[in-house]
């Protein structure tokens, strides 16, 4: 029976380096330091896709920045000062359900809500802020989580000593829960850079020009970049190198971002 | 310090019945008696901590100095500084030993650098425990022995200068040389702190306290002068319990 799960486990290993394996022969080819710091030339049958890596690195952080207060804010709302109840019950039914909306109907209430309601148009600030509404059930998990991991005898002594309930949050309870919420952070940016769906009607365009200056203008991003490359375009089939790339360039940034989010929790783990 | 005719309920559970109990000026009154006889319920009652347990409720009065505690215009935050509590465990946060005996004057708005400092070191002091941590003032509490750990609460807690101090078992979780050094700080503390320590361990009571108060099942059964209680008790519940024939 033992042998039967340590297969099991093992399939998992071996998917993982089979999938980069796939990437790693038909992509490495095209990495160069021109691939890395230079934009599309020839409609992007040739050239880099500085562009996409920035634009992925502007949406992750936005991401972050727009998911992290809320989501920290609720979970510690959650954790600490809520009351069992039906209110409570409905703000975790709301959060299980977020997180499982599938990332295009995310895309789609971006662009109705952010880019064209709100007048956003496609810029960086509409896709943050649907990435954000994606990100946000991760770091609201991996929060409570932390929270759930400081010992009460903290809470007390803290109590004890006269302080109020939120210079506890805020003094003890937060400063020690904040290995735990960065290693949700990592997590969070990692899932954001990698989405595809929710940005193409949000934030990415097939080709702009220059690189971004404002959260308002458009930018092209990693994800997007391989999807245009593989089925819009005029030269599919020339670009397929640059395809693998890209694919290459972001799953190194993936999984570089879980690697660092792992190492770092099992550090934590070991210091407890 | 004293409680007049305190109830005390979880939910339905009445853990405290009619509690009427003095607890005199610089003195230190030890409550004994069984596993949950409610002798920690009623501590925690004197600073309001048990509030913080949901579907609880307390009746009757907690007078301090005469002002009843439970009114409802009290002020729980101002009661904690004035009635301090070290706990069973020893509990520094994770913070270095200088932030954790500072924390108390922190929450409570002091700021200045020379003020703190002068706070931590006498509170050390009191504590027994300059000695060994003034050259490591800014290491983590962490790294402490659980001895000096303990020490290092009991100094947290002096440095808001209580009027009461509560202590819930301070040394049950400490080795004999540790308890042995605590006991000696109580019996010092006594002079500038009103005292009121639960314990289990009633060699203890006897070495470290004035008065006994002993309970059972929820029920203050007798309370003396601390060599009164022991060797003459008037109940014979009480010497059962004294001599180990229960408990």
């Amino acid at each position: 029976m033992f042998g039967l799960f340590r297969v099991a486990a093992v399939i998992n290993g071996i998917a993982l380096l089979v999938v980069i394996y796939f990437l790693v022969v038909r992509g490495w080819r095209a990495i160069n330091w021109t691939f890395l710091t230079q934009p599309p030339i020839d409609s992007m049958t040739r050239g880099g896709i500085l562009p996409c890596i920035i634009g992925t690195l502007c949406l992750g952080l936005g991401a972050i920045v727009v998911a992290l207060p809320i989501g920290v804010a609720s979970a510690v709302y959650l954790n600490e000062y809520a009351r069992p109840g039906r209110i409570v019950r409905f703000i975790r039914l709301g959060i299980n359900n977020l997180a499982g909306v599938p990332s295009v109907v995310f895309g789609l209430f971006g662009l109705a809500f952010f880019v064209v309601y709100l007048k956003m148009g496609v810029s960086i600030l509409a896709g943050s802020l649907t990435l954000g509404a994606l990100t946000l059930p991760v770091i609201i998990g991996s929060t409570e989580e932390a929270l759930r991991t400081v010992p009460d005898t903290y809470r007390e002594a803290s109590l004890g000593l006269g302080a109020t309930k939120w210079q506890t949050i805020y003094r003890v309870v937060l400063p020690a829960a904040l290995p735990g919420i960065l290693t949700g952070t990592i997590l969070g940016l990692s899932r954001a850079a990698g989405e595809t769906a929710p940005i193409m009607f949000t934030a990415a365009v097939f080709y702009t020009p220059s690189l971004p200056t404002s959260v308002f203008d458009e930018i092209m991003a990693l994800p997007y970049h391989i999807y245009v490359l593989a089925t819009a375009g005029t030269e599919i089939e020339a670009t397929r190198p640059l395809q693998y790339g890209t694919a290459l360039v972001l799953i190194v940034l993936v999984l570089g971002l879980n690697l660092i989010a792992i190492v770092y929790r099992s550090r934590l783990r070991k210091k407890r | 310090m004293s409680a007049q005719n305190l109830d005390f309920y979880y939910a339905d559970f009445r853990a405290l019945i009619s509690i009427s109990l003095d607890f005199y000026e610089n003195q230190v009154t030890a409550l004994i008696g069984p596993s949950g006889c409610g002798k920690s319920t009623l501590l925690r009652c004197l600073n309001r901590m048990n509030d913080l347990i949901p579907y609880s409720r307390a009746e009757g009065r907690v007078l301090l100095h005469g002002d009843n505690i439970y009114d409802p215009s009290v002020d729980v935050v101002t009661l904690r500084r004035r009635v301090g509590m070290v706990f069973q465990k020893p509990n520094p946060f994770p913070k270095s030993i200088f932030e954790n005996v500072a924390y108390g004057l922190r929450v409570n708005g002091m700021k200045d650098k020379g003020f703190l400092t002068n706070r931590v070191e006498t509170s050390l002091k009191q504590a027994a425990l300059w000695d060994e941590v003034k050259d490591r003032l800014h290491d983590s509490a962490l790294g402490l022995s659980g001895g000096q750990q303990q020490r290092l609460c009991i100094a947290r807690a002096m440095a808001v200068e209580p009027e009461v101090l509560l202590m819930d078992e301070p040394a049950s979780a400490l080795d004999p040389i540790a308890t042995q050094k605590i006991e000696e700080l109580i019996h010092e503390l006594k002079t500038t702190y009103t005292i009121i320590i639960v314990t289990h361990n009633m060699q203890q009571a006897a070495r470290v306290s004035d008065v006994t108060a002993f309970f059972y099942l929820g029920k203050l059964i007798e309370v003396d002068r601390t060599e009164t209680l022991f060797t003459r008790p008037k109940l014979k519940q009480t010497s059962d319990y004294i001599t180990g024939r229960f408990g």
